[in-house]
C-alpha cells in the first residue's frame, strides 16, 4: 500500500511537473507552417510537420504514423483551401483527438486571414483539371501572408496558454520586424527585373509572383494536376519563343523530362525552385526559403538575360 | 485510387424541404393576417368591427406563432452554432404581398430569395414579443437556393463498368455490365461525430453497402463506429471495389469470406491505439448482428458475431513501411443454430513510395492468409486460402500488377481453386481509371478458364479520402 501511494505521488508530481512546463504540442501539415509556428512559439511549443518540404503537399500518404502524431497534438495547423483534402481528413478522424477536430479550439486553418488568389468565379467543373474551388492554396509564398499566418498563430497560442501571451506577442513583433526588413531586401533584389516573364510547372507561384513582380505566362501542366501533353508543350514553347521567356520554374517533386525538353527547344533555363521550407537541405526556416529562391532566380535572370 | 477533392458543401436536402414547406405554409397561413392588418383603422367606417377583426387576427397569429416558434427554435439550433447568421431575407407574411397567393411550395421557396433587396429583415410583430415569442429581427431561412446547400453532405457517385472476354463455366460474368454505381454521402454530424453512407446500386438492386456513425471525440483514445459497415477483417474485406488494385476479388474472398460484398453487417466497432514507443498499434473489437454475406447466419437474437483485430504499422524509412494485421472472427453459420464458423487471418503489406517522386513511383506488396474452421454438424471443415500480390507504378498514370490466388472451399477443403492474374491500369486523372486484367483460373471441378477482364471506374462529386 505504501508503495502504491509512493508511486501515485510520484506519478502525480511528474504529471503536475510536466503540465506546468509542458510546451504546446503543435502539428502542422507542412514545413512552412511549422517554421512560422516556431517563430512565434519559440521554446513554449514543440512543432512537427507531417509533410516534408520536398514532397508534393497535394499527395501525401495518410500513414498511420501520422495518426500517432495527431493523437498527441494540442494544436493542428493546416494550410486549408483544400490543399490537404486528399489525406488530412481521414487522419484527423482516426486521431481520436477531440481537441484537433475541425471546428474545435485546437484546429487552425491558416488561410483564414491570408490573401488568397485564383478564387474561381462562375461554374467550375473537373474539366478544368484539379481546380481548388476555394482559391490557390500556395498562399504562404507571399511574405505578407506569412505575417497574417503568424498573427493567427500568435492569437491561437495566446488563447491556449494565456500566461505566455506576452512572450508570443513579443516574438510576433520580432518576427514582424525581421520579416519587414527581409521583404525589403528581397524586393530590392528583384526590383531591377520587375515584370520578368517565367513559366512554372504547376500553379504554385501566383502569390510569389505578385509579391516580387514576376509575370507567369504559362504552365507546363496543361491544366492543374494534369500531366504535360505534347500538344500543350508545343503551344507553350511557341508562346515562350514569342515572348522570349527564358526561365522555367519546377517544383522539386515534378519530373524534369518535359521541362528539360522545353529548355532545350527554347533555350530557357530550368530552375528547380523549392516552394517550401525543407524543399532543399539548406532551407531551414521561412527566411531561408526566400533567400534561396530569390538568389536562385536572380542568378538565373542575370545568366539568361531574361526580361 | 480515385481520390476526393471536396466540393463546396451545402445544407441537407431534408432541411431544404423543411424550409420550403415552412415558407409555403406560413405564406398561406399568414397572408390573410397581413392583408387585413395593414388597412389603417381611421379609413374604416366601423371601429368596432375593425377591433373585432383585429382580435380575431391576433388569435390567429398567436396560434401560428406558437406552431412555428418550436420549429424556428429547432432550425436556429441547427444553424446557429456553426454558421454566420443567415443572410436576411424577407420573412413571408409582411414582405410578400398578400395577394400573391402562393401556388406551390416550390414556388414559395424560390420567390422569397428573389426579393432580398426589398426588406433586409423582418421585425417580429409587436404582439409576439410580449407574448413570449421571438424578439427583434426574425432570422430568415428563405434563401433555399444557396443556404440549403451549406449543410449538404459531400456527395459522389462512382461508376464501375466491367467487361469480360473468354470462357468461364464456373462463375460466368456478363460480357458488358455497369456492375455497380456507388453513391457516397459523407458529412460531419455534430461536434462529436461524422457519418458516412455508401449505397450501392447494381443489377441485383439497391443495397446499403455501409452506413455508419463515427464518434471522433470519445474519451480514452477510443474510436467508435456504429451502423452497417465492412467488418475489419484483414485488408480486402474493408475496401470498396474502387479502391482495389484489381478488377475482380481474390478467390479466397469468394471461397471463405462470403463473396464480392465480403463481410458487412450491422454492428458496433470500438478501436483503440495501444501506445508504445516502437510502432503504431491499433486494437479493434467489433460485434455484429451475425448475418454477413455467406459466412455467418444468425438463428436467434443472441447469435451475434464477434471480431477482433490487431494491426501494427511502422515506418522503416520515410519511403518504406510495413503494415501487419491479425484478425479473428466467430459467428453462427447457415448449417444450424448450434454450428459456428471461425475465421483467422494474417495480412502483411510492404509499401515503398519515395517522397520526392511520390506521384510517379510506388510499389506495394501484399499478402493475406485466411484459415476457416466451419462446423458442419458432423465434423468440421478446415479450409485455407491466400493471395499474394504486387503493384508497381511506373509512370504518373500507369500501374502494373500481379496476383496469385489459391483457396480451398469453406465446406470442403479438398476442393481447391487457384490461378494467376496480370494487370495493367491507366489513370486519365485522379477521377477515372481504365484497367485490364488477364486471369487464368484452375477450378476444383477440373475446369481451367482464361479470361480478359476490363474495367472503367469513374467518379463524380466529392468522395472523401480513404484510410491508408
Amino acid at each position: 500500500m505504501r508503495k502504491f501511494i509512493a508511486v501515485a505521488a510520484f506519478a502525480l508530481s511528474t504529471f503536475a511537473g510536466t503540465s506546468a512546463f509542458a510546451a504546446i504540442n503543435v502539428v502542422t501539415s507542412t514545413e512552412d507552417l511549422a517554421a512560422i509556428v516556431k517563430e512565434i512559439g519559440g521554446d513554449k511549443v514543440t512543432v512537427e510537420s507531417l509533410a516534408r518540404g520536398y514532397q508534393d503537399p497535394h499527395f501525401v500518404e495518410a500513414k498511420p504514423s501520422f495518426i500517432l502524431k495527431l493523437n498527441k497534438a494540442d494544436l493542428l495547423v493546416a494550410v486549408g483551401r483544400e490543399l490537404e483534402i486528399g489525406w488530412l481528413p481521414p487522419l484527423i478522424t482516426q486521431s481520436r483527438n477531440p481537441k484537433i477536430q475541425p471546428g474545435s479550439a485546437g484546429y487552425l486553418d491558416a488561410s483564414q486571414s491570408a490573401k488568397i488568389l485564383d478564387i474561381p468565379t462562375g461554374q467550375i467543373t473537373r474539366a478544368m483539371g484539379d481546380v481548388h474551388p476555394q482559391g490557390n492554396p500556395h498562399y504562404w509564398l507571399d511574405p505578407d501572408n506569412a505575417r497574417r499566418i503568424a498573427q493567427q498563430v500568435q492569437n491561437k497560442l495566446s488563447e491556449m496558454s494565456r500566461g505566455d501571451a506576452a512572450y508570443f506577442a513579443q516574438r510576433f513583433a520580432d518576427f514582424d520586424r525581421r520579416l519587414a526588413e527581409a521583404t525589403k531586401r528581397w524586393k530590392a533584389s528583384m526590383a531591377p527585373y520587375k515584370g520578368v516573364k517565367v513559366v512554372t510547372y504547376h500553379r504554385s507561384w501566383p502569390n510569389f509572383a505578385d509579391a516580387f513582380g514576376i509575370e507567369v505566362i504559362g504552365y507546363v501542366e496543361p491544366k492543374p494536376g494534369i500531366p504535360p501533353s505534347p500538344a500543350h508543350t508545343l503551344d507553350l514553347e511557341q508562346e515562350m519563343k514569342r515572348q522570349n521567356v527564358k526561365i522555367v520554374l519546377v517544383e522539386p517533386y515534378f519530373d524534369l523530362k518535359t521541362p528539360n525538353a522545353i529548355g532545350r527547344d527554347t533555350g530557357a533555363k530550368v530552375l528547380v525552385m523549392p516552394p517550401s521550407v525543407g524543399g532543399v537541405k539548406e532551407i531551414k526556416d521561412y527566411f531561408q526559403l526566400f533567400d534561396y529562391d530569390i538568389n536562385l532566380l536572380v542568378n538565373a535572370i542575370k545568366e539568361t538575360g531574361a526580361r | 485510387m480515385i481520390v476526393n477533392r471536396r466540393s463546396i458543401g451545402g445544407a441537407t436536402a431534408c432541411a431544404a424541404m423543411a424550409f420550403s414547406s415552412w415558407l409555403s405554409t406560413s405564406a398561406f397561413a399568414q397572408a390573410p393576417s397581413a392583408g387585413a392588418a395593414t388597412p389603417p383603422p381611421q379609413q374604416s367606417t366601423d371601429p368596432q368591427q375593425i377591433r373585432q377583426e383585429l382580435d380575431r387576427l391576433r388569435q390567429e397569429f398567436e396560434a401560428i406563432r406558437d406552431s412555428y416558434g418550436a420549429r424556428l427554435a429547432a432550425l436556429e439550433a441547427k444553424l446557429g452554432a456553426s454558421t454566420p447568421p443567415p443572410a436576411p431575407v424577407p420573412a413571408l407574411p409582411e414582405a410578400a404581398p398578400p395577394a400573391a397567393a402562393v401556388p406551390s411550395p416550390a414556388q414559395a421557396a424560390t420567390q422569397a430569395p428573389g426579393q432580398p433587396g426589398q426588406a433586409p429583415g423582418v421585425e417580429v410583430p409587436s404582439g409576439a414579443a410580449g407574448a413570449g415569442g421571438p424578439q427583434g429581427s426574425l432570422p430568415v431561412y428563405g434563401n433555399a437556393s444557396a443556404l440549403s446547400k451549406i449543410f449538404n453532405p459531400d456527395m459522389a457517385v462512382i461508376g464501375n463498368f466491367l467487361g469480360a472476354v473468354g470462357e468461364n463455366e464456373i462463375e460466368s460474368a456478363p460480357a458488358l455490365e455497369l456492375h455497380e454505381a456507388e453513391l457516397s454521402l459523407q458529412a460531419i454530424v455534430d461536434p462529436y461525430a461524422r457519418a458516412d453512407f455508401f449505397l450501392a446500386a447494381s443489377p441485383e438492386g439497391l443495397e446499403i453497402e455501409e452506413g455508419f456513425l463515427t464518434f471522433t471525440g470519445l474519451p480514452g483514445g477510443l474510436l467508435m463506429k456504429v451502423g452497417k459497415m465492412k467488418e475489419q477483417f484483414g485488408k480486402v474485406n474493408t475496401m470498396h471495389a474502387h479502391t482495389l488494385p484489381w478488377v475482380d476479388q481474390p478467390l479466397v474472398m469468394k471461397n471463405l469470406l462470403g463473396g464480392e460484398e465480403g463481410m458487412n453487417d450491422s454492428g458496433l466497432s470500438v478501436s483503440k491505439l495501444v501506445m508504445n514507443p516502437f510502432l503504431f498499434l491499433e486494437a479493434t473489437g467489433e460485434v455484429y448482428q451475425g448475418n454477413s454475406g455467406g459466412v455467418f447466419q444468425s438463428h436467434e437474437r443472441n447469435d451475434v458475431s464477434w471480431l477482433g483485430r490487431l494491426r501494427g504499422y511502422r515506418d522503416i524509412t520515410e519511403s518504406t513501411n510495413v503494415d501487419v494485421g491479425f484478425s479473428f472472427t466467430r459467428g453462427h453459420n447457415e448449417i444450424g443454430p448450434d454450428t459456428t464458423t471461425r475465421l483467422y487471418g494474417v495480412d502483411a503489406t510492404v509499401r515503398w513510395r519515395p517522397l520526392r517522386r511520390a506521384i510517379y513511383r510506388r510499389l506495394m506488396g501484399r499478402t493475406e492468409l485466411i484459415w476457416s474452421r466451419k462446423e458442419l454438424g458432423e465434423g468440421d471443415a478446415n479450409a485455407f486460402g491466400m493471395y499474394v500480390s504486387g503493384d508497381y507504378q511506373f509512370a504518373r498514370r500507369w500501374f502494373a500488377g500481379l496476383r496469385f490466388d489459391r483457396s480451398e472451399r469453406a465446406n470442403d477443403s479438398s476442393l481447391v481453386d487457384q490461378g494467376p492474374s496480370v494487370l495493367l491500369t491507366y489513370w486519365p486523372s485522379e477521377f477515372s481509371q481504365i484497367r485490364g486484367q488477364y486471369r487464368r483460373t484452375k477450378y476444383a471441378e477440373g475446369v481451367t478458364s482464361n479470361e480478359a477482364l476490363f474495367q472503367f471506374l469513374f467518379s463524380i462529386g466529392a468522395h472523401g479520402a480513404h484510410v491508408f
